[in-house]
């Protein structure tokens, strides 16, 4: 187990400094050059100059790239070229959102697609089970953000039951809860569609198996059967899903951040790599990077939870 | 007969409380914008919305501009001009007090012409600066500014949020935390989401300022603009970005639409030099290929009027030039073949913005009716600025030119992306910004309109219109614009 942390860790290093180098270098090959997106079309040459000067873009892309380590590595991620501050602060201002978004996003979908997807399983080849499958076709089907105009031209426009978008912060917590809504449902329809047809067939799969047969010529009720034996042995290919949807789930939330105009990470970066703000989008791809490898890291620990048999390998 | 006077007080009470809560309920006004800038300090930053939400309202210059592009005092409540036209006396108001309290006075205009002067200046308009010889303190109401040569445009530009007034305590903290001296004070910013600003009551004209707190959102997605204006969460969208979803506010009675004009000139630039567009004939065959009515009815859905050269309909010197060369594709075509052209593939690299990305189509369409065949390169803005407009790496392009007076684009030479090199346009582009005389500065504008139609720089497309969606009950904003800012001196909101 010693080991297995220790590689992992390592992994975990590694990854991070192959992805700094890689942002690195992507955002420098762009065409692209800060000084002259803050300043315009009529700024003149010795303004631009003077710019690049105050920003640091003068030193060779090595001495950057070591300086940026040095620093990132005490935790100080520079200051924002078009912001200003610290990217640390734009982050922070910003994680609480992006973070609730995508928790709730992922609550929603893990309760829709368990129910639906054990349903269908228990109703297989019955109307339920067409009527699950159905839904989650069109769910994969349909875009997250045209999905997410029809919610607000529904609940916000025709309704007003909720806001059509923004969020003010957790300070009123009844009023950020009513602007996380429909974000949180068009985020979670569309992710939930997939999972409820992974833990489907992963349960169709271990309903066929002996012991659920015999569980049941014990006399058990179907809904026990289904959600203590059949639930649990199914769980590694969803946890495996689970995993990687998380993922998608973090960068899905740009998309989402736009269409309701939530101030949030993905809008974050969205706008630093049009300005080509170096210092935030390496904060973040690498903060995107960090999330991504530890979610994979959590599943692989799930695994071990999930099927002991699982830890005589590790 | 003693209810009577009952029931004669009685509407007069409701009148009078009913006064008295619209005076109690403070005035609040949510307003949309579609760019969301990354600082709040014009001085440093040429992003337009910070003009728009800032000049005029949070930071002041010596001078302003009307609606009609008139020069007005601000800061300045007058001034005297030298004979010869090169000192300028300006008289400041008096008792002026920055945000937080500090006075502004003739050593905090020095401060800000030095620092918009300086080497390490990064203002992005520093050329408006360069006729600028010394600015010196008269006493602490007056400061007397000389220049080296005279600028008919001089006080126009002092009237920018280029040219705001700041302190020299705050000036270095300006792009997160404004502090100015104008009728609204900053108050919070929620990066991504909202900018605040309230009335400043010690203002001097806080009498005739109606609004008590401005909201700003940041939305910009159209479809998000569009559901966020009909679920009533924003009173006002004065640069709304999608002209085609204007018919649904037109048809709801709770909306009213403006649509007026801006200073942008929306051209198809052709790199002059580079071949083919070296050639004259080559881009006037350009120019007699495309069809503007075609255009604005696609790209813009109408809603834009058409320009023959590089100055606004709207401005005192215009000249009607959109018939220089009707449009006609066979005779384009046989232009293009006689230009050794015919056939040949041109790249067209186009900005994010939708009249640039729905006008490429059209034109593509267009060239190849006049058998030219144009690829069309969608670029980010980022990319567009470095490679288009810097390495002037490109064939053609389309871009409004947003700033006023700005015809001086054509005298800068080859370094500039256009690559046009004209010393009778450079000759006549300094006669005008010296030319102090109104009608005289007109005819030289004329002149300078005939030429640049004449040699067809570039193919002149139309005049980017100024959208607005208004909630019915907000008032006194401006349906055209002059200038990149916005002023809420003169708004109201009936609630």
């Amino acid at each position: 187990m010693a080991y297995f942390l220790f590689r992992r860790t390592l992994g975990f290093v590694l990854t991070l400094l192959a992805v700094s180098v890689v942002v690195f270098a992507v955002m420098n090959v762009l065409p692209g050059d800060p000084a002259l997106t803050i300043l315009g079309m009529d700024a003149s040459d010795d303004a631009l100059a003077a710019l690049r000067e105050q920003l640091g873009l003068n030193a060779p892309l090595v001495t950057r790239y070591f300086s940026w380590v040095w620093n990132a590595l005490q935790g100080d991620f520079g200051l924002s070229h078009s912001f200003r501050v610290p990217v640390s602060e734009l982050i922070a201002e910003r994680l609480p959102m992006t973070i609730s978004l995508a928790v709730a996003g992922m609550l929603v979908t893990l309760v829709l697609a368990l129910s639906l997807g054990i349903t269908a399983a228990a109703q297989h080849r019955r109307a339920g089970d067409w009527g699950v499958m159905f839904l989650s076709q069109l769910g994969i089907a349909v875009p997250a953000f045209w999905l997410s105009i029809l919610l607000v031209m529904l609940f916000a426009v025709k309704l007003r039951w909720l806001p059509p978008g923004g969020f003010a912060g957790w300070s009123d917590p009844v009023a950020a809860i009513r602007s996380l809504i429909l974000p949180t449902v068009a985020l979670a329809l569309v992710q939930s569609a997939v999972l409820a047809r992974v833990t489907r067939s992963s349960a169709l799969e271990v309903m066929r198996q002996d012991f659920v047969r015999t569980a049941r010529a014990s006399g058990l009720s179907q809904r026990r059967v289904l959600w203590r034996h059949v639930l649990p042995n199914a769980l590694v290919p969803i946890v495996t899903i689970v995993g990687m949807q998380f993922a998608a789930l973090v960068t899905g939330t740009i998309v989402i951040e736009n269409v309701f105009y939530l101030p949030g990470l993905g809008r974050l970066i969205f706008q630093s790599i049009a300005n080509r703000d170096l210092p935030t989008v390496q904060a973040l791809v690498m903060l995107f990077a960090a999330i991504v490898v530890t979610a994979n890291f959590v599943v692989d620990l799930l695994y071990v939870v999930i099927d002991p048999r699982l830890k005589a390998r590790t | 007969m003693s209810h009577l006077p009952l029931t004669k007080t009685l509407p007069a009470l409701t009148l009078a409380f009913g006064l008295m809560a619209s005076a109690s309920a403070a005035a609040e006004l949510v307003v949309g914008m579609q760019q969301e800038p990354t600082s709040l300090d014009p001085t440093a930053d040429a992003t337009a919305s910070i003009d728009s939400m800032m000049t005029q309202n949070v930071f002041e210059s010596l001078t302003t501009v009307a609606e009609n592009g008139e020069v007005q005092p601000n800061l300045a409540t007058s001034w005297e001009v030298s004979e010869d036209g090169l000192t300028y006396t300006f008289h400041l108001a008096e008792g002026v007090t920055f945000h937080d309290g500090s006075v502004l006075d003739a050593e905090d205009v020095i401060f800000s012409f030095d620092r918009a002067m300086a080497e390490e200046s990064v203002n992005p308009s520093k050329d408006i600066f360069e006729p600028i010889e010394s600015v010196k303190a008269v006493d602490p109401q007056t400061v007397e500014i000389t220049l080296s040569g005279k600028d008919a445009f001089f006080l126009f530009n002092m009237g920018q949020g280029d040219s705001a007034i700041v302190a020299s305590e705050s000036a270095d903290t300006n792009n997160a935390n404004p502090i100015g001296s104008g009728p609204f004070k900053f108050d919070s910013w929620t990066r991504g989401d909202r900018l605040t600003l309230v009335k400043n009551p010690d203002h001097r004209d806080a009498a005739e300022v109606a609004l008590d707190k401005v909201v700003f959102r940041f939305i910009s997605d159209p479809a998000a603009a569009t559901a966020a204006m009909m679920a009533e969460e924003l009173d006002a969208f004065p640069g709304f970005p999608a002209p085609e979803l204007l018919p649904q506010f037109e048809a709801d009675p709770r909306f009213r639409v403006n649509v007026g004009s801006t200073e942008g000139e929306v051209i198809l630039a052709m790199n002059n030099a580079k071949p083919p567009f070296d050639n004259v004939e080559v881009r006037r065959a350009v120019a007699t290929a495309i069809d503007r009515d075609e255009i604005i009815e696609g790209a813009m859905y109408g809603q834009a009027v058409p320009i023959g050269s590089f100055y606004p309909p709207h401005g005192t010197a215009y000249v009607d030039l959109t018939e220089a060369y009707p449009h006609d594709s066979e005779k384009a075509k046989t232009m293009f073949e006689e230009a050794g052209v015919a056939g040949e593939t041109m790249t067209l690299r186009v900005p994010p913005f939708p009249y640039a990305t729905r006008s490429a189509e059209i034109i593509q369409n267009q060239l190849s009716e006049a058998g030219i065949d144009a690829k069309v390169e969608n670029v980010e803005w980022g990319f567009w600025i470095d490679e288009v407009y810097k390495k002037k790496n490109y064939d053609m392009t389309i871009i409004a030119h947003t700033s006023p007076n700005d015809m001086g684009n054509f005298a800068r030479g080859p370094d500039y992306f256009y690559g046009y090199d004209n010393a009778e346009m450079t000759a006549l582009w300094e006669q005008i910004t010296t030319e102090v005389d109104p009608a005289k500065r007109d005819e030289l504008l004329k002149q300078g309109q005939q030429m640049l139609s004449d040699q067809s720089v570039h193919a002149f497309l139309f005049q980017l219109p100024l959208l607005g969606v208004f909630r019915e009950g907000v008032e006194g904003y401006w349906s055209s614009s002059p200038v990149l800012y916005m002023p809420l001196k003169g708004v109201s909101v009936a609630n």
